[in-house]
């Protein structure tokens, strides 16, 4: 018998001005098949789909749906064909209802809203195998019942062939496991399945095939089951990458930071951070593991002096620094990078360039009214070499690199400060192997340069693999502090959900109590003192 | 005259009658703005299809040609707002001033144009006599609120019913579910097909057209006397678009928001005559001077302003994406 494909795309080429993201591209999926679409960030993979999905249109090359030629125009000609796609940052109206959200695009339904429609697509969310609240307003769902909604409206618009941009992304590892089973659901009823991501274990897990990309190139395409980690990461990033976070051993000083009984509010007024003591050693890198929302924000934006504190002690090199505003704080050595979500939000102005980026934490330091923008360029210049950034130039705006890029700027931005304690929340997020390793290794150096570091992650082999300690929060309370090399995943985890609390582990000792504190001696001055 | 129950009537008819060009206005901004385009040409606009609104309706003596005319003529303007802006990806604060500028120098050029040949309301009985009042049996017997509310001319009735219509178009129709879901998140809007141009194109025309109505209204509340040196709509058009967010982007919270506002519009013509009806509890209208009377209006706009904006996100009514140009490849 013939083999029919779902779709297929041949030679499909697509530049952005002077950068080619797509170059002669062909790719194919059949129906009931799981297809990965690997690649770093910017290889091009997010610009392929939306070539599919009507965002985009194909400089050249052809596109087939079930053997036939199309041509996909808007996204509207991509419902038609039965395309749908999930979008890495969700296509929601906040404010409507689920049902709302799908009834938007649903060309059947008549002129006038009804009340029915909230049954009818509760009842065909069912159908599916979802059980979604209709009348929910986006504004109040997790991340992972927006994702749920997301697919079920892809689903409701009849689509056979469906695309997932780095759906896991942003989700737990519980909620990952279930969106697989769904997964696994729609490939048993023969939909075709595109999921982009650069999670190898996942790769490996969910998809049948898998297709690489690098630098807009389609490199090759594998059988899952005769692939394993190292190949595809050779192919992914082209050269022979160590897969093992290093984790230098650093002779350790006195703490830097001593956090005491530290409480803080959130936006609603309900406590963030609840009676939090730990503190951060010259030369160590001490993580916070804990389910998303659990005060890792609040906490980063307090020691930085961005959020007012309810109560407790923020000790730094035996002075206080509460109340401190966030410039005389960033003076003292502390710096804060924060990655968001959404990756561009804090820190850096997405529409300004490199060298103005730089720029923005050190303009008072310019002698007269004007900034010293030769400098800037130097710093950029010297930034980019070092940490190896792709742009055009010093001047390209932030938001026109991508994702990894932007993070490494932002980085590299702090520590060109010369801070003694770095604060860094998700420095990782979203970003491919040879990024996130070129991360890890900037903080390793700044490790071994007796800078203390703390390290709010999300993926906790990472953080098992970096970090010499590691501080888990539940709801805002320690769970404990335990050593990264005696952990395990599991350990963490029941931490994580509360299940399991350390905190009471030495008797005589409170902890997240510093046994050599500096808390009393004032005015410490910056020579260190050995432990 | 001074009987001071006929005084009340008088200035509550008042209130409904000279502020319905208001409702209008603020009504048509809605509709634009829900597709996501603020349009600071309301007062241009509304200049627009007042005067070609009159001049029609005056030649043909007919008041529904004049209706027809002042919505196409304002449409028109509402269309090139579209064209520079959804089309060009202009700036929209620039191009909404632009059009103000635009329509008020069209405005004069027209009118001083023509000059001695000016059409008198009173050379179109038909017209004249379409803007009259029509009473509503039965409830315009009402005492004080009869006259006042059912008393009135067709276009007042036709304002409010405007307004309705369009609250129900909003709210309760799947037309009226895509346009808010263009103006909260075109590319929402955009990845479940709804065509955003043609929404953007169809609502920027249609809202200013009904605008343009409120001119129309305007021209023949003055009795369509041309002034080289002052316009019809004298700033009602910038109060429409602060009217907006009073009424929360809701058009018959517009309702009330547009006779709250008339109030104050209206208080300081019957200042003299509600203090002499009732000297007890108002006498002390009369030595408020007259200049802080005609500042009133637009220091509730710039109060109202400023209230509206201490209200939270969740709740309100304005598009998330309002202002906000929407171009779909980019990055």
């Amino acid at each position: 018998m013939e083999q029919r494909y779902a779709i297929e795309m041949r030679g499909i080429c697509k530049s952005f001005g002077s950068v080619a993201a797509n170059q002669g591209i062909d790719l194919e999926v059949r129906p009931g098949e799981i297809l990965a679409l690997l690649g770093e960030n910017g290889s091009g993979k997010t610009t392929l789909m939306n070539m599919l999905s009507g965002i985009y249109k194909p400089d050249s090359g052809a596109i087939f749906v079930d053997g036939q030629e199309v041509s996909i125009n808007s996204p509207e000609d991509a419902k038609k064909l039965g395309i749908g796609m999930v979008h890495q940052h969700f296509k929601l109206v906040d404010v409507f209802s689920a049902a709302d959200n799908i009834w938007l695009g649903d060309e059947k339904a008549g002129g006038i809203l009804k009340k029915d429609r909230y049954d009818i697509i509760g009842e065909t969310a069912k159908t599916f195998g979802f059980d979604i609240d209709p009348r929910k307003k986006v504004y109040n769902m997790s991340v992972s019942e927006k994702q749920t909604l997301e697919i079920v409206k892809v689903l409701y618009y009849g689509a056979k062939i469906v695309i997932l941009d780095e759906p896991t992304a942003v989700l737990t590892v519980q909620e990952t496991s279930k969106l697989f089973d769904v997964l696994r659901r729609m490939k048993a009823s023969g939909h075709a399945i595109i999921i982009i991501t650069h999670k190898l274990n996942e790769v490996l897990e969910i998809s049948d095939r898998v297709a690489i990309l690098r630098k807009g190139e389609h490199i090759c395409t594998v059988e899952t089951a005769s692939a394993d980690e190292q190949q595809l990461t050779e192919h992914m990033v082209g050269r022979k990458v160590e897969l093992d976070i290093q984790r230098p051993v650093v002779e350790k000083a006195r703490p830097l930071l001593e956090i005491r009984d530290l409480t803080i509010r959130n936006d609603e007024g309900a406590a963030a951070i609840d009676g939090v003591s730990f503190y951060i050693r010259g030369g160590e890198i001490l993580g916070v593991a804990g389910i998303a929302g659990c005060g890792q924000k609040e906490l980063c934006e307090a020691i930085a002096g961005l959020r007012p504190i309810e109560s407790g002690m923020m000790i730094h090199r035996g002075e206080d620094i509460v109340g401190l505003s966030p410039k005389a704080i960033l003076e003292k050595g502390i710096s804060m990078s924060f990655i968001p979500e959404d990756r561009l939000g804090m820190g850096l102005a997405p529409s300004m360039s490199i060298t103005d980026n730089m720029l923005l934490k050190k303009y008072d330091q310019a002698r007269g009214p004007f900034v010293d923008r030769k400098g800037g360029r130097a710093e950029a210049e010297q930034v980019i070499r070092d940490l190896e950034i792709v742009t055009p130039s010093t001047e390209t705006p932030v938001r026109r690199l991508s994702g990894g890029n932007v993070q490494k700027v932002l980085l590299g931005r702090e520590i060109k400060a010369g801070p003694n304690v770095i604060v860094t929340a998700y420095p990782v997020r979203g970003l491919d192997i040879n990024s996130s390793y070129a991360v890890y290794d900037i903080l390793n150096q700044q490790k071994k340069d007796g800078v203390g570091i703390l390290f709010v992650g999300e993926d906790l082999d990472v953080l098992i693999g970096l970090c010499d300690k590691i501080m888990v929060l539940c709801h805002g309370k320690v769970m404990g502090v335990v050593h990264a090399h005696k952990t395990t995943k599991e350990e963490l985890g029941l931490m994580m959900t509360g299940a399991l609390d350390l905190t009471h582990k030495y008797e005589g000792k409170p902890a997240g109590y510093a046994r050599d504190s500096r808390i009393g001696e004032v005015g410490m001055g910056d020579e260190e003192v050995e432990g | 005259m001074n009987d001071p129950l006929n005084v009340m009537t008088l200035f509550l008819f008042n209130i409904v009658l000279m502020n319905i060009p208001l409702l209008y206005g603020t009504v048509g901004e809605i509709v634009v703005e829900k597709a996501g385009s603020l349009d600071l040409g309301v007062e241009g606009t509304m200049a627009v299809g007042a005067i070609f609104g009159y001049l029609a309706g005056c030649m043909a003596d007919s008041l529904i040609v004049g209706l027809l005319a002042a919505f196409l003529a304002a449409g028109l303007c509402g269309g090139l707002f579209a064209l520079l802006t959804v089309s060009f990806q202009a700036n929209q604060n620039v191009t909404g001033l632009t059009i103000t500028t635009f329509g008020l120098g069209l405005y004069f050029f027209v009118g001083k144009g023509i000059g001695e040949d000016w059409p008198a309301l009173a050379s179109a009985p038909a017209l004249a006599g379409g803007f009259a009042p029509v009473e509503i049996p039965l409830l315009s017997r009402i005492p004080v609120a009869g006259k006042a509310l059912f008393s009135q001319n067709p276009l007042v009735y036709l304002g409010i019913v405007t307004a309705a219509l369009v609250w129900w178009y909003l709210n309760c129709t799947k037309a009226g579910l895509r346009l808010r879901a263009v103006g909260e998140d075109p590319a929402a809007a955009d990845s479940v097909g709804v065509d955003i141009v043609r929404y953007k194109y169809v609502h920027l025309i249609a809202g200013s057209g009904i605008m343009g109505l409120g001119g129309f209204y305007m021209a023949l509340n003055m009795s369509g006397s041309f002034e080289g040196s002052n316009c019809w709509i004298n700033g009602f058009g910038w109060i429409a678009i602060a009217l907006v967010i009073f009424a929360n982007w809701d058009p018959l919270l517009a309702i009330l928001g547009a006779m709250v506002f008339g109030f104050f519009n209206t208080l300081q013509i019957y200042a003299g005559a509600l203090a002499g009806a009732f000297p007890e509890p108002l006498g002390w209208l009369s030595s408020v001077p007259p200049q802080l009377y005609k500042a009133l209006p637009f220091l509730i706009t710039a109060i109202v302003l400023v209230a509206s904006s201490v209200r939270k996100r969740e709740g309100s009514g304005q598009p998330a994406a309002l202002g906000l140009n929407y171009f779909r490849e980019e990055r």
